[in-house]
């Protein structure tokens, strides 16, 4: 890798070390137009999303997105929603999940 | 195998039994409709896309079968929005298929572009941008599937030009898949919701559009008997139920009886089948059958816990659930309940003056349904009229009401006519306007009248956005504003203008016999009904108010509550 190009940036860390924050994990087909599927649920309820992960899997075909949440009590509402939606397959709640976050702050911290 | 893009969708069309397809050429679907004429396929030329999404809806309302309809890039798909949205709302199944620019000028403002695939995401079930011919192969089957199964709603197809032309190989036509299996009750829900009903002494049934699209009313009615139970409808599930049931208590809500809304009020079990809670069936949510629990039976588990917290939640189809439960539940006469709901309904009726005059709100449904020897399939605009037909239309068929309940389109009426009578030829369709809503969509008369369709429109005319001024009325101090059409424009010398047989019923010496001559004539036919100007729809619950606080309802204390 060669050096970064970014200046550092301070991430807040007390969104992303909130424990209380939920992490979703979605298991999602892999073309354009998933993430605004996704990203629409949560916007057109007026319920933010503080991080996003995304990466492709396996083949390619499939890709895992995190997503940390606010704690709310419309959560469950939203996961059922995701459930929903042709391109996501699987949706989970990931227990310590945030270490990916923290990973991706020290990236952008340093 | 060979064929291009538009001859795959035409023959896969074909395939998923497809008999119409309304919609508009343009330039970006001209392929598309290169391929339909070659095709059994009939199109039907709407005059505004929106238009051509209501008469795909009014042909998927009436028979429970996913419709197709087509608009081309840009304004095409923009103008369909809102017909998109509607199906999204009331869970119809609908597949519209969109032109759009060629893939290589997508995202540079060309000509007639719009990101329909953007635009279309929280208003479908699922969409998409086909970027590969051969991807259509899979696609259109997976949106049949998509839009008809679980609970029904709307898929978008967008399909740019150059697709559309390109040519592909493959090895044999796709099939149609099957829909998914709907979520069956597990014994234990099954068992719970035969406890819950057996410790009930006052329940109650609620009925919403999933009882009609499960076609699970003739269960309704043996759960009804067996329990001795009342059955109050949402906007949507009238026709599950004949209205003419002695248990049948009509629309619950906003507009309903005040017996309606004071026996569920009074319930110690709410049974709701296929609804969802609409604030418009429940008033104030946290006030709506207060005492009840509450057994919800939905298939979609979203909806399930959405606005209130159920005892028993199943997430089922309403005719599995029903079908499962009737076989387990023991009979339970409630003499005391029904005695008690008799009362209600004795002492809070429903009051429809003026039902002897064709001219007034009430006699106009009223006469209609009275003339017409078969039941007819009705058809509603949104406003004042569209709560005195649902309030007061004797219903008798499931899918014989078709009307924007969740969206509340006005102008959907005339196109979703049209979609009707072109689905049931066997029978008159009726549909009821006000002269705000006709006017909304009202080029579809041309469409009518090119088709011959035997769609007769009853036109309520006050010349106002009736439940506009109503609410200002009553909750704006009477300071009406833009609720009062100034200019009235002369609808039967319009609708003449269009090529339809057209009457006044103000001008009549006999209304009734007018009415009576505009309904035995064949082909499209337009009655205007000039009806008292400042007229309300009573009962009225006001907006975020409990259901018991009616407008025009009756002073009222409820027992047990």
């Amino acid at each position: 890798m060669s050096a970064k190009t970014h200046e550092p940036i301070t991430p807040n860390d007390q969104i992303i070390r909130d424990e209380r924050r939920p992490v979703l994990r979605l298991v999602v087909r892999n073309h354009p137009g998933v993430m605004s599927h996704i990203c629409g649920l949560f916007a057109r309820r007026a319920f933010n999303v503080e991080a996003i992960l995304c990466l492709p899997i396996e083949d390619g075909q499939r890709s895992v997105i995190l997503l940390l949440v606010d704690e709310d009590e419309r959560l469950e509402q939203m996961v059922r929603q995701i459930e929903k939606l042709e391109d996501v397959l699987e949706v989970t709640r990931e227990e310590d999940g945030h270490e990916p976050f923290e990973a991706m702050a020290r990236y952008l911290a340093s | 195998m060979k064929a291009s893009g538009a001859q795959i969708i035409a023959h896969l069309l074909e395939r998923h039994g497809i008999t119409y397809v309304p919609g508009i050429p343009g330039g970006a679907n001209l392929p598309l409709y290169d391929a339909v004429k070659a095709s059994k396929i009939r199109h039907i030329l709407a005059r505004h896309e929106q238009g051509g999404g209501f008469i795909a809806q009014g042909m998927a309302r009436t028979t429970g079968r996913t419709a197709v309809c087509f608009a081309t890039s840009g304004p095409g798909a923009t103008n369909l929005l809102t017909a998109i949205a509607d199906a999204k709302l009331d869970s119809i199944p609908l597949v519209a298929i969109t032109g759009q620019v060629p893939r290589a000028m997508i995202g540079t403002d060309a000509f007639q572009e719009i990101d329909t695939y953007g635009l279309t995401i929280p208003i479908t079930k699922h969409n998409y941008l086909v970027r590969d011919a051969a991807e259509l192969l899979e696609v259109i089957p997976e949106a049949f599937r998509i839009a008809g199964s679980g609970r029904p709603g709307p898929v978008v197809v967008d399909v740019p030009k150059d697709v559309q032309n390109q040519v592909v190989e493959f090895d044999k036509w796709p099939d149609p898949l099957p829909l998914a299996t709907p979520p069956r009750p597990s014994a234990e829900e099954i068992r719970r919701a035969e406890e819950l009903i057996s410790k009930a002494q006052r329940p109650v049934i609620l009925i919403g559009a999933g009882v009609v699209s499960a076609d699970a009313g003739d269960f309704v009615i043996q759960l009804a008997e067996r329990i001795d139970a009342p059955i109050a409808s949402t906007l949507l599930g009238l026709g599950a139920v004949p209205s003419s049931h002695p248990r049948m208590l009509g629309m619950m809500g906003m507009h309903g009886a005040p017996s309606t809304n004071y026996i569920i009020h009074e319930a110690d079990l709410v049974i709701a089948l296929g609804m969802r809670f609409d604030d418009r069936a429940t008033g104030k949510a946290s006030e709506f059958c207060p005492n009840a629990a509450i057994i919800h039976v939905d298939l979609d588990r979203c909806e399930l816990g959405k606005i209130k917290r159920p005892t028993l939640a199943v997430e089922a189809d309403v005719k599995e659930f029903l079908g499962e439960l009737l076989q387990h539940l023991s009979p339970g006469p409630r003499p005391e309940w029904r005695e008690r709901t008799d009362e209600l309904r004795a002492e809070f009726p429903l009051l429809m003056p003026g039902s002897d005059d064709a001219c007034q709100p009430y006699g106009c449904v009223l006469q209609t349904a009275n003339l017409l020897d078969e039941a007819p399939v009705v058809v509603t605009d949104v406003g004042q009229h569209q709560m005195w037909v649902a309030q007061a239309f004797p219903f008798s068929f499931p899918r014989q009401l078709l009307t924007s309940g969740g969206l509340g389109t006005m102008g959907f009426g005339l196109p979703a006519a049209i979609g009707a009578a072109l689905a049931r030829p066997d029978k008159t369709v009726v549909l009821f306007s006000g002269d705000g809503s006709l006017l909304m969509n009202i080029q579809e008369m041309a469409t009518a009248a090119e088709l011959g369709v035997n769609v007769k429109v009853i036109l309520m005319n006050n010349a106002h956005l009736g439940l506009v001024r109503q609410q200002q009325e009553l909750f704006y101090g009477a300071r009406f504003h833009a609720s009062r059409f100034e200019f009235e424009p002369d609808f039967v010398a319009i609708a003449r203008g269009f090529g339809w047989n057209a009457c006044n019923l103000g001008q009549a010496t006999d209304p009734v016999e007018m009415l009576a001559t505009a309904l035995s004539q064949p082909g499209p036919t337009f009655v205007n009904v000039p009806i008292p100007r400042t007229v309300n729809v009573l009962p009225m619950v006001p907006p975020g108010a409990p259901n018991i606080e009616m407008i025009g309802g009756h002073s009222h204390v409820c027992q047990n509550a």
